[in-house]
């Protein structure tokens, strides 16, 4: 029977189908960041155009090294948007992972919460959308989770940055990382549990025996070991990190933007520059399609580990 | 001695920062929520400053007609947008189940949009239904029919397409997984059986596949609730509320209405209806289980 339906020109017809439906509108987008905003609205050519580098280079003005013809004033600042999403999303990435994985070893090897509880905790804070955050974190992070500017440390980071009032989270990056990591945390811990309960305890307990304290067995021969979970963890995390665009928006200055805000905020004026706004889109969704060309087993590893496993 | 102290130490040590981070910024914040839900309180004020008044926003809610069309267009698209990835997620699995040479290359071209940002999802999508430019509606007049106002009087469906575009692969990739560590044995003694292709698949495919199905939906249910990006930029809700959903309208009355209480109140009815569906669906896969374990217990014993 399967003979039969491998051969069947139908079938593949279905597959051709279906990777067309996935694919192409990442294609048309590609395909339009390259066209200027008159053969976008006018329609003329298709996939037939002069491509143009154009809009990327009316996107990226704030870091070329040189000024592009058609541009005498440049409004987008990409470039550093560019930088803050890079920062924030690394920093939070690396920091999920670390803390991510010590918690995750202590639930699985010394078993003094249940697997159960932990799971279902899980599941209840992936539970909360980051729409029901955004109240009490704009607050919080502008109000309560500040520096007095007349004490020591607040007095002295006023000094150095300026400005008035008290040294708050709301506007650095250290505040949006941490809500990052925060929100990234259980799911992570979840992934990396399922990793480490496979990892034979006979060779921790030899590496013991040798004399290697718990953090050095954690290090040496645990971490190496859970490898493929922690790049699926990582690749998650840094998405997460990477696209958000709600709490960024509640926290973020004018220093601070990312390009997901970036982007809404050209989105919202009245006339969409479609060429530029694609080539901006497409400069963002760059890392994760490359991270998923390259890493698409760990991916999807991680994902039915969430799912199946849990 | 001071070894011992040390490794009875050690777990919380290794659990102390994520339970630190965890309180801090998620925890802490959402007890925040709920008592700041309790008063009238607008973005320039600090909590304290804000006046107490009691229950007023959830009853005010609770009778707001706009509140009750973004609940139900809420629930319209998640109900739609996980019933419709369910069918054609497991559908596809079912379908595709087979060694297919390049079979990895077809999952990674599959998960390419789920990897992307959902604002450049949004943003594909408002491209390819723009009323006049779009990819749609060109297509349409190329062939001759006419044009359909997709964001306008077909937003919710629109953004539902739009929506299973993105998240369909998400089930099928899981339930492919699924269908893959089935055992082989079971499959064999139906296939020696006599069963065709469709009993095999309801009678013992599904079936076996149904734990992880329920976790994939709830998985899948609950992000329906969380979709906000992707609705902002196509539509921002409109036209009127027909696309508003929740987490949209949680936003919109913190950032431009500035009402602080009234959004957190709405957060606290949506952070409760999602409680309900998970206990729900826990309750549902608990009951099943303990009925598959009676029916079995009621075999052994013929």
């Amino acid at each position: 029977m399967s003979q039969n339906t491998r051969s069947n020109p139908a079938f593949f017809a279905v597959i051709a189908l279906l990777v067309f439906m996935s694919v192409g509108p990442v294609i048309l987008m590609l395909a339009n960041s390259f066209k200027l905003d008159v053969d976008i609205i006018s329609g003329t050519g298709g996939l037939l155009f002069l491509p143009t580098i154009q809009n990327y280079e009316t996107a990226l003005c704030d870091v070329l090294w040189y000024e592009p013809d058609h541009l005498d004033f440049c409004a987008l600042k990409f470039g550093g948007a560019f930088v803050n999403s890079l920062i924030i999303a690394l920093i939070s990435t690396v920091l999920t992972l670390v803390i991510g994985c010590m918690a995750a070893y202590a639930l699985v090897r010394f078993r003094f919460m249940g697997r159960d509880t932990v799971s279902l905790s899980t599941l209840m804070v992936r539970m909360v959308p980051p729409a029901v955050l955004l109240v009490p974190v704009f607050g919080l992070w502008n109000n309560e989770f500040c520096l007095d500017k007349d004490g020591l440390i607040g007095g002295a980071i006023r000094d150095m940055v300026g400005g008035r009032g008290d040294v708050c989270l709301a506007g650095t990056h250290s505040g949006i990382i941490l809500i990052y990591v925060a929100m990234n945390l259980p799911f992570v811990i979840w992934i990396l549990q399922s990793f480490i309960v496979q990892v034979p305890r006979s060779l921790e307990e030899a590496a013991r025996v040798d004399g290697a304290g718990p953090f050095q067995v954690f290090f040496k021969v645990v971490l190496p070991l859970i490898k493929p979970g922690l790049a699926a963890a990582a690749i998650f995390t840094f998405r997460i990190a990477w696209n958000e665009y709600l709490l960024a928006s509640a926290l973020s200055d004018r220093n601070t933007k990312t390009v997901p805000i970036l982007i809404v905020n050209n989105m919202s004026e009245f006339n969409v520059e479609w060429g530029v706004i694609m080539a901006t889109g497409m400069l963002l969704a760059i890392p994760p399609i490359i991270f998923t060309l390259m890493a698409s087993r760990q991916i999807i590893t991680g994902m039915t580990a969430g799912a199946v496993k849990g | 001695m001071r070894t011992a102290m040390a490794n009875r130490l050690t777990p919380y040590m290794f659990m102390a920062p994520a339970v630190v981070i965890m309180a801090i910024a998620l925890l802490y914040p959402l007890g925040y929520m709920v008592w700041g839900s309790f008063r009238d309180w607008n973005p320039s004020q600090s909590i304290g400053e804000a006046e107490f008044v009691g229950l007023k926003n959830y009853i005010t809610l609770w009778g707001d007609p706009n509140f009750h069309e973004s609940l139900g267009v809420t629930l319209r698209f998640a109900f739609f947008v996980v019933s419709i990835e369910m069918v054609l997620g497991v559908g596809l699995a079912l379908l595709l189940d087979r060694d297919i040479r390049g079979m990895s290359v077809l999952r990674t071209m599959f998960i390419l949009p789920m990897m992307i940002a959902p604002v450049v999802v949004g943003l594909m999508w408002r491209y390819m239904y723009h009323p006049t430019i779009g990819t749609f509606n060109r297509f349409l007049e190329s062939i001759g029919l006419p044009k359909v106002d997709w964001l306008g009087d077909h937003a919710l469906t629109s953004i539902i397409i739009a929506d299973i575009w993105q998240w369909t692969p998400f089930i099928f990739i899981l339930s492919l997984a699924a269908l893959q560590s089935l055992p082989r044995s079971a499959l064999e003694a139906a296939r020696i059986d006599g069963a065709t292709g469709w009993q095999q698949i309801i009678h013992i495919k599904l079936p076996l596949m149904m734990p992880v199905l329920i976790v994939t939906g709830l998985l899948r249910l609950i992000d329906a609730f969380k979709v906000l990006e992707v609705i902002l930029v196509m539509t921002n809700g409109g036209p009127g509320l027909s696309t508003e959903i929740l987490a949209l309208r949680i936003s919109r009355t913190a950032t431009e209405f500035r009402e602080l209480g009234v959004a957190a109140a709405m957060s606290n009815y949506l952070l409760i209806l999602l409680l309900l569906l998970t206990v729900a669906m826990f309750a549902f896969t608990r009951i099943q289980e303990a009925r598959a374990a009676r029916l079995r217990m009621a075999a052994e014993d013929d």
